[in-house]
């Protein structure tokens, strides 16, 4: 089986992150890393492999600007085997609908028997893509796994609901988005960065990759920014720092001022 | 404005309480139809969301649509969808794959984590907060109907107080590949007896705690304060506590006197269960985690450090 990660460049954890007065697109000067929850995909599509399926390949698939091509080395240290990146100023500003349209057209041409996605993008926090993608491509879908096994030729997944868990089956091929609880996800080391560079990442425009232009970018958006302010003011909470335990008299006395104490 | 279809998604007989609040929220803007689907409904049961708002309830009835899964209830929604301005959705998992999906089918606009809604020169008008709830967002709709989803405990869900609301059946045509998903079982929640809800004081932990052999750490802290342990949906999910003990967006939704968070980064899933607690207290070594810009103290910190400090301390 082969199996295709779709994978997202997002700001940095540490970089703040604000919205461009003018475009209201994410402001994306900063540093930039793969985004977290996508780890856990790339972790589950390696672990099935090294589980005793026989992988043919693992692809990472990413739609972004240029700068996308250093997240998705990332993803090949971790053990993709290729990566595909589409990037195209006609692609700048996409909604969710453009998105998954392109990520489906794209994964459609991969000849993937499993897609995996992250359960969200750490800088839009939706948890959609896998759905719209999986309407795209037809395929059988289960979103927030907890648990994944891949038995003859299907899956069977575990996911959170409102209610407890739910087991589903489906056979392959099918979409998945897996929880961030999944698996913990490996570091590259110092050998698989470098045997990521020799790894081949295609790089397709919007034509190269059969896209129609009208149903992507800022005029094929079909939600539109309105408008940006600030969120409801509220008073801000007191910090401290702590050191070896030393901040406990403060909680405490937060704790009795308060009255819960 | 002409049509606003409100998805009203449900369990073992129970509505979905954002799906009822979204409904409020909907009736509140204009006539709403609500929309239920599912295998073996129940009419006069369908009919009781017009106390919540519905003028109308459609119901899709089809062996399919029982499974509580996603893909066919887009089929089934897909014909009346593309005749509203709006299909409105409360957050849930099997509400927000089926807005998802839609969206996709439609090739609509799609509005995730909606915290307000209004309707301006004849169109939808969807708010959000976004970027770690640090900006507020306002977003409008073209080219079709306008795909919108609710944030977790964002409209409130009391009845409106109006009678049963006449029901019209619909026929769905279901798709091969919708079907191809099943679901092989549920595994029922395990007891813990305790209800997290009732607690007036949470001692909370998260994936920063390390491992579950660190949970003592936390109960100890708990039987301090007079409290009980809860949990967030990664440590559930890897199966270090029962389901029972979660708090957030798929768990249980908390107010608290006290809820003091151990290595919980904050994320918003969690965050929309436990914000109207009384007093939030983080420890997190982490800096950048979201929850120190809304805990009411934020300890950057070593969880692992300081439970047992502070436990100890509360104990002299």
């Amino acid at each position: 089986m082969n199996i295709a990660v779709c994978v997202k460049e997002v700001p940095s954890a540490t970089s703040a992150k604000r919205l461009d007065a003018s475009t209201h697109r994410l402001d994306r000067s900063g540093d930039s890393e793969l985004n977290p929850f996508d780890l856990h995909g790339l972790e589950e599509a390696i672990r099935i492999r090294e589980g005793g399926q026989d992988v043919g390949e693992i692809v990472a698939v990413c739609m972004g600007p240029e700068s996308a091509q250093r997240p998705l080395q990332k993803a090949l240290a971790l053990g993709a085997d290729r990566a595909v990146l589409v990037t195209d100023p006609a692609l700048a500003g996409s909604d969710i609908s453009g998105t998954a349209y392109a990520l489906a057209t794209v994964l459609e041409k991969q000849n993937a028997d499993l897609v995996i996605l992250g359960q969200q993008a750490a800088d839009a926090d939706c948890y959609v893509m896998a759905a719209a993608v999986a309407d795209h491509l037809k395929r059988p879908l289960v979103t927030q796994v907890a648990h994944l096994s891949v038995e003859g030729g299907g899956i069977k997944a575990k996911r959170q609901t409102e209610h407890g868990y739910d087991v589903i089956e489906a056979p392959l091929p099918a979409v998945i988005s897996v929880s961030d609880a999944i698996n913990e996800a490996r570091l590259p080391n110092i050998k698989a960065i470098m045997g990521a560079k020799k790894k081949p990442t295609d790089k397709l425009s919007a034509a190269d990759a059969g896209l129609d232009t009208s149903r992507v970018g800022e005029s094929g958006a079909r939600s539109v920014v309105k408008s940006v302010s600030p969120p409801p003011q509220k008073q801000a909470g007191r910090r401290v720092e702590d050191q070896g335990g030393d901040s406990v008299e403060e909680i405490v006395a937060f704790l009795a001022e308060k009255g819960v104490v | 404005m002409a049509g606003l279809l409100v998805f009203v998604q449900h369990d073992e007989g129970e509505f979905s309480p954002n799906s009822l609040g979204m409904l409020a929220k909907a009736a509140s803007l204009g006539e709403a139809t609500a929309f239920v689907a599912g295998s073996g409904v129940d009419d006069s049961w369908a009919a009781g969301l017009g106390a919540h708002g519905a003028s109308k309830v459609v119901v899709a009835d089809d062996a399919a649509l029982g499974g509580g899964l996603s893909q066919p209830v887009v089929d089934a929604i897909e014909p009346l969808a593309r005749e509203a301005d709006a299909v409105l959705f409360g957050a849930g998992v099997v509400s927000a794959d089926v807005a998802a999906g839609l969206a996709a089918r439609l090739g609509a606009g799609i509005h995730c984590e909606t915290t307000e809604i209004a309707l301006a020169d004849g169109g939808v008008v969807a708010t959000r907060p976004a970027l770690g709830d640090t900006v507020m967002v306002e977003s409008t709709f073209t080219g079709g109907p306008a795909v919108v989803l609710g944030r977790a405990n964002a409209f409130a869900s009391e009845g409106t107080g109006g009678g049963d609301a006449a029901v019209e059946r619909v026929s769905p045509t279901i798709q091969d590949w919708s079907t191809k998903a099943t679901l092989a079982g549920r595994e029922q929640p395990e007891a813990t007896g305790v209800d997290i809800t009732e607690a007036d004081v949470l001692v909370a932990f998260g994936r920063g705690l390390g491992g579950p052999e660190n949970i003592p750490l936390v109960e100890a802290l708990a039987k301090a304060l007079g409290g009980e342990v809860a949990a967030t949906r990664a440590v559930v999910d890897a199966g270090w506590v029962p389901y029972a003990m979660q708090v957030g967006q798929t768990g249980k939704t908390v107010s608290p006197k006290l809820y003091l968070a151990c290595g919980i980064s904050g994320a918003i899933q969690h965050k929309v269960g436990m914000a109207n607690s009384g007093t939030i207290v983080a420890i997190n070594k982490d800096a950048n985690a979201p929850i120190h810009e809304f805990a009411d103290l934020s300890v950057i910190g070593d969880a692992l450090t300081v439970v047992p400090k502070l436990t100890a301390a509360l104990a002299k």
